[in-house]
């Protein structure tokens, strides 16, 4: 299939002048989302986040290690993304390249910054033994919105995940026996909302289409109202005016999209 | 060799495979996917192509060529892989390749690649097995002209005993002679594309090893066959 | 056998030495064996498989979308999604080109809609010399599997035609799989990809023009609710 040029892009511009978008969505709509916990039975915590099209895997694994030095009685985090050759015609194998990791680091700020896993109670052994949460994030089928699909997809693996056992004699960790420790969490759960701008307008959960012509973007991570990761992507500029806006309708966003993961989350 | 007696850990019968389960056109954006599952072991395969082959250098003048990767989810095991390739998975897109090869017709297609991606979400051992499964079927839905379709099973004896389709904890069976691995993938007219062994075995086991294999694979095929003529599954757009 | 079903690669099609072996299909002895995945079909001894997917065959004649990919100082380098780029020359374009100008004309990133005049061992010919042919301005472009194509032109354009008037957009349907929508407003546009969407999906029923016909009015008393 041959890359489609910027003639749909500019069909796709005309339209949202008029406030739509070939779905039928508004602009400040997303997609159904669908999320499914408990897909992959040997990850500690596992999810399936759907946006439309847009199909992401994510797992929860844990191990115990020496903490950091600066943080001898809190456990780590590790977040990674791949985006996998087979989701989408334009990712190849080899190396992580940027798109991939600014999404493991975005996610992960969003994740760490909010202080949305109690580190503390992660500690076993002050000094000596903490746990460590992996988070892998996968990609399926990338259909625009990987990022805000990653985000959900993270914070549903952690919900699911329970905490396997460790036995402190033998300092190892038995993955057959579960506890039914879960793995220490805030209430307030951490959403990462992209926000794009097309032209004169800013859109949300872009298919990938839209993506491809979007020219600046904005991903805040919140929870309860509370910023806690912010990063700006793309080369084109913003004005104050834009940013302010971007700033309110993520808060809208926020809320929406909360509405809408809420059942699955319980 | 076969003995009624014989207790499986998950109480099969010998020759029993474990419940399969497969489906195509899970991945829209690929030109043809199938996901293929033998109990918890489960296989995604996503096809792109025919498509223009970069490095040009790599490229081939008389036919197309077939790349396979194989990968490991990190979480898909009890011990968390590190992401990025290793080894084993670099050997097993080989075999994975070999395993395909023979049955894919590329004459028409020159200068061009066909890229097969295989990622294993759930691991309980015979994961090369469930990827070539998935494979096949995704090549098929891709419309790649096929001479035949590809079954994969592993066959496994256990001290003494020979079984049908191994799951990890009789990969890692200890007792007796231990456990001897033979993953084979055959073509529905019987022909092998692939055939691995590690452990220990004599001649005539192996020879019983490959009947077994043939009838495995046949059951198999009835299970690829149908994911294929499913309706709902066959549009790609 | 004369009902259509779904084959896959290895499958035998159909059994006795007075059958014949069409394309997507082989001889193994007396057997008709399928080398592709799609319908298989019979015609008068004459077995082939019609495929429900895989990449655009070239052929000659055949109108073709695709995108500038380079401008040499002879033509136009075209990707039309296969391996072979088309290749159109400027004295294949019906008017004078200067040799200096050729980006005027089209430039790198532009669609354009080609006939397909030759395929040779050098390549893929292409010609703008007839009616509709030309660079694309403006509209968009619907990708979809190339092998629904004949479905999507229907029996001498019958499909086709009822899409346009009933959305009263302009249509040229590659056959490699890329198709160009212009109307008036975007909505006809939007209205005109929907039909042909679910064209692909419905793509084996019989009777799929009345079926079309049906979804028209459906979707006309929708929009008009």
């Amino acid at each position: 299939m041959i890359e489609t040029s910027n003639l749909t892009g500019q069909r796709i511009k005309k339209y949202m002048q008029e406030g739509k978008r070939f779905d039928g969505r508004k602009l400040d709509e997303f997609r159904e989302i669908f999320i499914e916990t408990g897909v992959s039975k040997n990850a500690e915590g596992s999810a399936r986040v759907k946006i439309g099209k847009t199909e992401v895997l994510v797992g929860v694994k844990m191990n115990v290690g020496e903490p950091y030095p600066d943080s001898p009685d809190k456990g780590n985090l590790m977040v990674t993304a791949e985006l996998l050759p087979l989701s989408s015609p334009r990712f190849e194998n080899g190396p992580p390249k940027f798109p991939t990791i600014e999404l493991g680091r975005v996610i992960d700020r969003g994740i760490r910054e909010s202080k949305f896993i109690d580190f503390e109670k992660l500690c076993i052994k002050e000094g000596e033994k903490v746990w460590t949460v992996f988070i892998d994030i996968y990609s399926i089928n990338d259909d625009g919105n990987l990022l805000d699909a990653a985000g959900i997809g993270a914070i549903a693996a952690l919900k699911n995940a329970k905490i396997p056992k460790y036995d402190k004699k033998e300092e190892k960790i038995i993955y057959e026996e579960k506890t039914k420790e879960k793995i220490p969490l805030a209430k307030d759960i951490p959403i990462a909302i992209t926000i794009h701008k097309i032209g004169n307008n800013l859109i949300v959960d872009p298919t990938r289409q839209e993506e491809d012509i979007s020219e600046a973007r904005v991903t805040i991570g919140s929870s309860n109202g509370i910023i806690s990761s912010l990063q700006k992507g793309s080369e084109t500029s913003l004005k104050e005016e834009e940013f302010y806006k971007i700033l309110n309708l993520c808060e809208k966003i926020e809320r929406d999209v909360f509405k809408k993961i809420e059942k699955f989350l319980k | 060799m076969t003995t009624k007696t014989f207790k499986r850990p998950d109480g099969r019968k010998v020759d029993e495979i474990r419940p399969m389960s497969a489906k195509v056109g899970v991945i829209p954006n690929a030109d043809g996917s199938a996901i293929f599952s033998f109990g918890e072991t489960i296989a995604i395969a996503a096809v792109y192509g025919p498509k223009k082959m970069h490095p040009q250098h790599s490229q081939n003048p008389e036919k197309g060529t077939l790349r396979c990767t194989y990968n490991m989810l990190s979480f898909s095991v009890q011990d968390r892989i590190r992401p990025g390739p290793s080894r084993r998975s670099t050997e097993i897109s080989k075999i994975t390749e070999w395993a395909l090869e023979p049955i894919v017709i590329l004459e028409k297609y020159p200068n061009m690649v066909v890229d097969v991606h295989i990622n294993i979400l759930q691991a309980n051992a015979s994961t090369r097995c469930a990827g070539i499964n998935a494979a096949a079927m995704a090549l098929a839905h891709a419309g790649i002209p096929m001479r035949d379709m590809v079954s994969s099973i592993s066959i496994g004896k256990l001290d003494k005993q020979l079984i049908v389709d191994v799951n990890k904890d009789e990969e890692d069976w200890e007792e007796g002679e231990g456990a001897t691995d033979i993953p084979i993938s055959l073509t529905s007219s019987g022909d092998i594309t692939h055939f691995q062994l590690d452990g220990k075995i004599k001649k005539e086991e192996l020879k019983k090893a490959l009947e077994l294999a043939k009838k495995a694979t046949k059951e198999i095929y009835e299970v690829q066959k149908k994911a294929l003529k499913e309706l709902p599954g066959v549009e790609n757009d | 056998m004369s009902e259509r079903k779904i084959v896959i690669p290895g499958e035998m099609i159909a059994k006795g030495n007075d059958f014949l072996p069409g394309d997507g299909t082989e001889k193994r002895g007396e057997e008709i064996i399928a080398l592709r995945y799609g319908l298989a079909e019979e015609i008068n001894k004459l077995v082939k498989v019609i495929p429900l997917s895989g990449v655009y065959n070239p052929r000659r004649g055949n109108v073709v979308i695709g995108k500038v990919e380079l401008i040499t100082f002879g033509g136009w380098v075209i990707d039309i999604g296969v391996a072979e780029n088309a290749f159109l020359s400027l004295t294949e374009v019906p008017r004078f080109v200067n040799k200096d100008g050729l980006d005027e004309i089209m430039d790198i990133g532009d669609m354009a809609v080609v006939k397909i005049s030759a395929i040779n061992k050098r390549g893929i010919d292409a010609t703008i010399k007839s009616r509709g042919l030309g660079k694309i301005d403006e509209g968009m472009i619907v990708p979809v599997n190339p092998n629904k194509v004949p479905r999507i032109i229907g029996k001498e354009g019958s499909m086709i035609n009822l899409i346009k008037d009933e959305t009263k957009c302009n249509i040229t349907v590659g056959q490699n799989g890329l198709i160009w929508i212009k109307g008036d407003k975007v909505e006809d546009e939007l209205f005109a990809k929907k039909a042909i969407l679910f064209v692909t999906e419905k793509s084996f029923t019989s009777g799929l023009t009345d079926e079309v016909k049906k979804w028209f009015e459906k979707e006309k008393k929708n929009n008009d609710n």
